[in-house]
């Protein structure tokens, strides 16, 4: 029963990871190398707000997700929809966009790093114990984890409920054809990536209750989100779920009850056989 | 001559003359290189213990006119290159270094960093003192390096002194025989594991948990629910900064109720005993420092010039490695680098942490445990030094 109470706390840690991924290469098409840097900002937003202002870092998301919203709108207007009018095909467009994001992510370190410096950042927030069934668990991370589920069901509905979502949907499967149909596809993608850019931060701001962060634990976020939405299948945010629920369950599993040294080596494994068994992912479509 | 070519020659002269002071005001420096981790993995470290040292440093000597050498005072110049956190990057720093000529190289961040460059600064004929590295091939090395010197002591040293630290806790009655031990898999804390499993073991140590976690671990949820399930007396973890803080907080919300509790890198890193509070209390880790005014002072002078708070582990050590090369440059006069080498290993220096010696090319005192008591965190066991702090009991993590 512990097993799977921290192997599903940890899932959402996951899931929350790789939301904000899934959206901007699952469904805006772009991939995001910069993606765990951009957690890690809103990290060092909540962790900035919690020791300056003893803001609680749930308070700090109403601060720390229009601003990486607007931020990562920015970004896409100005430096990714110049990639996506030049790219002949899909594929020139992602080398485009990962050596660009690539060089984003360090820019995002050195500004990080000459803001804040280089040391560890870290503080207490509801580090206490709550029970599940007579067991202590840290509340951080069981509020972290009601905070991920509420955000992964709200996008959920959202993407499969409302017109928007629906036109989001549309510009993912298919953006020439989108475009026939009068959808702003410029506009849509846009949305999308900026969207992922606010839900990765908010994903910060909530690790950052118990995990300790400086300016350069961004590729650590990065590797796992793109595990997590490669595994899960492109293009549907319940593949990512399924997905990081699956790689917590057996992280915990393994670390209990066989070695947490073979942890690593469990989820790649996950990894590859996934791959093996559905190369487009748990949820993905073929490719064409 | 006519009008034009004269009033390009006057130009030309006006506008390189401050070019030509400058080159002169650079002679009239001493140059020293400094390497590190800006970025990567070391970074977070490299940002409390090394890199404010040598800005401190810097600004002290400066301050007070420069390095007193034969050839008059001389102003102090730092050359600054960032590694990344690789060890091909450090020895392309130090190589780049040697290439812009600079008088002296200081101590590069890290173990591995540190003995990746070793043949480098041997080969470039640059005297090495290094810091922050931890090792047990110091005889080896030195024997091989002739101008390498070894100022953070040996593994074995802190994995015996901390496993000593709990031996006498359950000599004396205070703790049962039973503990837990956890390390991170990777470098030091691989190393400190497998120095530790013997010692423990001769010490009439019952191990009854022993598990590796991988570096970057999300959750050490499991790994300390199932050394609590174990039901110890005593908790150690040959840790790593980001585990070492993951570690404690669990250990306070699964209430860990052990007596004594270890947990080797960090501990002694200000961020932690600003995220824990009073609940840090009694923990025991690698480091400590002998509390007296003139470290107090070093801390204090530490923050006001550099901004940043001084850990308590190797940044004491760090400043007195800084005041020994100090001194060696003003007696030697000059930067000469056999002077400097020969100087080192012939003499010893009045230092903040007392008499600093580097004789035999190691340092033959430092601290090894600390433990925080009442906000500071106290020395409780080392080399070469006798007098410690009392250990206290771990009561709970209020």
């Amino acid at each position: 029963m512990d097993v799977i109470i921290i192997g599903l706390l940890l899932g959402g840690n996951y899931a929350i990871m790789a939301m904000g991924l899934q959206l901007q290469y699952g469904v805006a098409r772009i991939m995001n190398l910069a993606s765990g840097e951009v957690l890690v900002c809103g990290a060092f937003g909540a962790i900035w707000l919690f020791t300056a202002y003893s803001l609680s870092p749930l308070l700090a998301l109403i601060g720390v997700v229009p601003a990486a919203f607007v931020v990562n709108w920015a970004i896409y207007w100005l430096m990714i929809l110049p990639l996506v009018k030049r790219a002949k095909t899909q594929g020139q467009l992602e080398v485009d966009c990962i050596l660009a994001t690539f060089g984003l992510s360090f820019m995002a370190i050195g500004i990080l790093l000459a803001m804040f410096g280089g040391e560890f950042l870290a503080y207490s927030y509801l580090a206490r114990p709550f029970e599940i069934l007579g067991q202590p668990y840290s509340l951080n991370r069981v509020v972290a984890f009601l905070c991920s589920t509420v955000l992964c069901v709200g996008l959920y509905l959202w993407l499969h409920h409302t017109r928007a979502g629906l036109t989001l949907r549309a510009v993912s499967v298919n953006p020439s054809a989108a475009g026939l149909v009068s959808i702003n596809v410029a506009r849509t993608s846009a949305l999308a990536f900026a969207l992922g850019g606010a839900v990765s931060a908010s994903g910060g701001a909530l690790l950052s209750m118990f995990l300790t962060f400086d300016a350069s634990t961004g590729v650590m976020f990065t590797m796992k989100a793109l595990v997590i939405v490669i595994m899960g299948g492109l293009g549907d945010i319940r593949g990512s779920i399924i997905a990081a629920f699956i790689l917590g369950l057996t992280e915990t599993a393994v670390a209990t009850y066989i070695d947490p040294g073979l942890t690593l080596a469990a989820a790649y494994v996950l990894f590859i056989v996934i791959l093996l068994v559905r190369p487009e992912g748990l949820l993905g479509r073929p490719s064409s | 001559m006519d009008r034009r070519s004269v009033i390009k020659l006057v130009g030309a002269t006006a506008l390189s003359a401050p070019f030509a002071r400058v080159a002169r005001a650079q002679d009239a420096t001493v140059k020293i290189g400094v390497v590190g981790p800006r970025t990567g993995l070391m970074a977070s470290g490299a940002a409390v213990t090394h890199f404010p040292q040598f800005k401190l440093w810097e600004h002290e000597v400066n301050a007070r006119g420069g390095l007193k050498l034969k050839s008059g005072h001389k102003k102090v110049e730092l050359i600054e290159y960032d590694d990344r956190s690789q060890p091909g990057e450090t020895i392309k720093a130090v190589e780049r270094l040697a290439a812009d000529k600079v008088d002296f190289i200081m101590p590069i961040y890290g173990t591995g960093y540190n003995l990746a460059v070793a043949p480098v600064f041997d080969k470039l004929g640059y005297p090495q003192v290094t810091q922050a590295a931890v090792t047990d091939q110091i005889d080896t090395l030195t024997k091989r390096y002739p101008r390498l010197f070894i100022v953070q002591g040996s593994t074995t040293s802190y994995a015996s002194s901390a496993v000593g630290v709990l031996k006498k806790l359950k000599d004396d009655g205070k703790i049962g025989n039973k503990v837990a031990v956890v390390n991170v898999a990777d470098a030091f804390g691989i190393e400190l594991a497998n120095a530790g499993r013997g010692i423990f073991d001769k010490s009439g140590f019952e191990i009854v948990y022993d598990k590796s976690y991988p570096l970057g671990t999300q959750d050490l949820a499991p790994v300390m629910k199932s050394a609590k399930a174990a039901n110890p007396d005593a908790f150690v973890a040959w840790s790593y900064p980001p585990d070492t803080f993951g570690l404690a907080e669990l250990a306070k919300v699964e209430n860990l109720n052990v007596k004594a509790y270890y947990s080797a890198v960090a501990v002694a890193f200000p961020a932690f005993k600003k995220k824990f509070g009073s609940a840090i209390e009694n923990v025991l880790g690698c480091g400590g420092i002998q509390d007296s005014a003139e470290i107090r002072d070093f801390y204090k002078r530490h923050h006001d010039v550099t901004g940043v708070d001084a850990d308590y582990w190797a940044s004491p050590v760090y400043y007195s490695m800084l005041q020994m090369l100090t001194q060696t440059f003003e007696s030697v006069g000059a930067m000469d680098r056999e002077a400097i080498t020969a100087h080192l290993k012939s003499h010893t220096f009045k230092t903040i942490i007392g008499e600093m010696d580097v004789r035999k090319q190691k340092l033959t005192r430092y601290w090894t445990v600390g433990q925080w008591q009442d906000g500071t965190f106290h020395a409780v066991a080392g080399v070469g030094f006798t007098d410690f702090k009392p250990v206290r009991l771990k009561t709970g993590w209020a």
